[in-house]
């Protein structure tokens, strides 16, 4: 009975060796995948936040983008800011007339053939009065920087 | 004098180091990726030249108007968002030719090689300060919204395909027989 005596022996313990490799390969894809957020937000400018558009398109060449965010200090900046809209450059918060000195700062950081591929995102809150949005388009039309992208997301319900 | 053998390192940790730096990763990933509505600002007028002011003929004009309450006034008559693109559609078009809807000039495309009858309407966008920015995102995109089906039915009686799959050469054509001319009028306190 040598096919029975086989059976009582039990299964062989799977090798582990190619764990490494495993774990490894999603490594790579996880770390290529990855972009780190460099700065702290400091206004209420969550996802969820952003209006609602059908017409969107994704914004390319990331390194090309400076970004402008405009909402609510959160609650741990109430106490100083208010909690009236606030402009946030960076990582600090800001004052329209800081728009022109923060573009011109960002196209030093850029080559000179790449400044009018440059793109400013409006990441602004969805309840946001329009008067600081206006401010901020003047002063974008004073630095010359004209291609901007107000930040939008998908639409999934009807109007 | 004889070689001493290097010892193996153990690479049985590799499997930890590896997971270690993998669920660092995978906590600090954020796969969204940007989305949004891109416009191009007009540039700033010189500010020593007297701008000439442009008269622009009333049926070759398309007003919209939101308010601080987020209600919208469209030529003059409140209307619902939802009609927005439509309405707008059919001044871009002005497919009877009307006399209340835009002039249509005929106009030579060097990339279509013939004339088309170019609209000259432009759509004036005009809020006020107090209007919520989500309104006015909503109806930026309505009226973009309109352009891009005016063009998408374009692309598809001229060439037979999506906007999005023309060619650069055919794009540069469908956008000069529909040019987006959308205006935002500089500020101002409407509806105090």
């Amino acid at each position: 009975m040598a096919f029975e005596r086989k059976r009582k022996k039990g299964s062989p313990g799977i090798s582990t060796a190619s764990l490494p490799d495993i774990v490894f390969m999603l490594l790579f894809f996880f770390m290529v995948a990855t972009v780190m957020r460099e700065v702290e937000l400091k206004v209420e400018v969550n996802a969820g936040d952003l209006p609602e558009a059908t017409e969107i398109k994704k914004l390319e060449k990331k390194s090309l983008v400076s970004y402008i965010y405009v909402g609510k200090p959160k609650p741990a900046f109430r106490t100083m800011y208010g909690s009236e809209p606030r402009i946030q450059l960076n990582s600090a918060f800001a004052d329209v007339n800081d728009i022109r000195e923060y573009i011109i700062a960002e196209r030093e950081l850029r080559d000179e053939a790449e400044i009018p591929f440059m793109t400013t995102s409006l990441k602004v809150h969805e309840g946001t009065k329009m008067g600081i949005i206006t401010d901020i388009k003047q002063e974008l039309r004073k630095a010359s920087a004209l291609k901007i992208n107000y930040s939008a997301q998908e639409r999934t319900s009807e109007l | 004098m004889p070689r001493r053998e290097t010892p193996e390192i153990n690479g049985g940790s590799m499997a930890d180091i590896a997971f270690l730096l993998l669920i660092f990763f995978l906590v600090t990933t954020t796969m969204d990726v940007d989305t949004g509505i891109s416009r191009k600002l007009p540039a700033m007028p010189e500010v020593d030249i007297e701008e000439p002011e442009v008269k622009i003929k009333k049926r070759n004009l398309f007003i919209v108007l939101i308010n601080r309450n987020d209600q919208l006034l469209v030529q003059g008559d409140l209307l619902n968002i939802r009609d927005l693109k439509d309405k707008a559609k059919e001044f871009i078009l002005n497919e009877n030719n009307s006399k209340d809807l835009p002039v249509k000039e005929p106009t030579y495309i060097p990339e279509l090689g013939r004339t088309y009858p170019v609209s000259k309407g432009v759509i004036s966008l005009q809020n006020d300060r107090g209007t919520s920015y989500g309104k006015y995102i909503q109806v930026q995109n309505e009226l973009v919204a309109a352009f891009n089906e005016v063009r998408e039915d374009a692309a598809f009686n001229e060439y037979g395909k999506s906007f999005d799959d023309l060619s650069e050469k055919e794009e540069d054509a469908i956008k000069k027989m529909h040019p987006l001319r959308l205006s935002e009028a500089e500020p101002k306190n409407i509806g105090d």
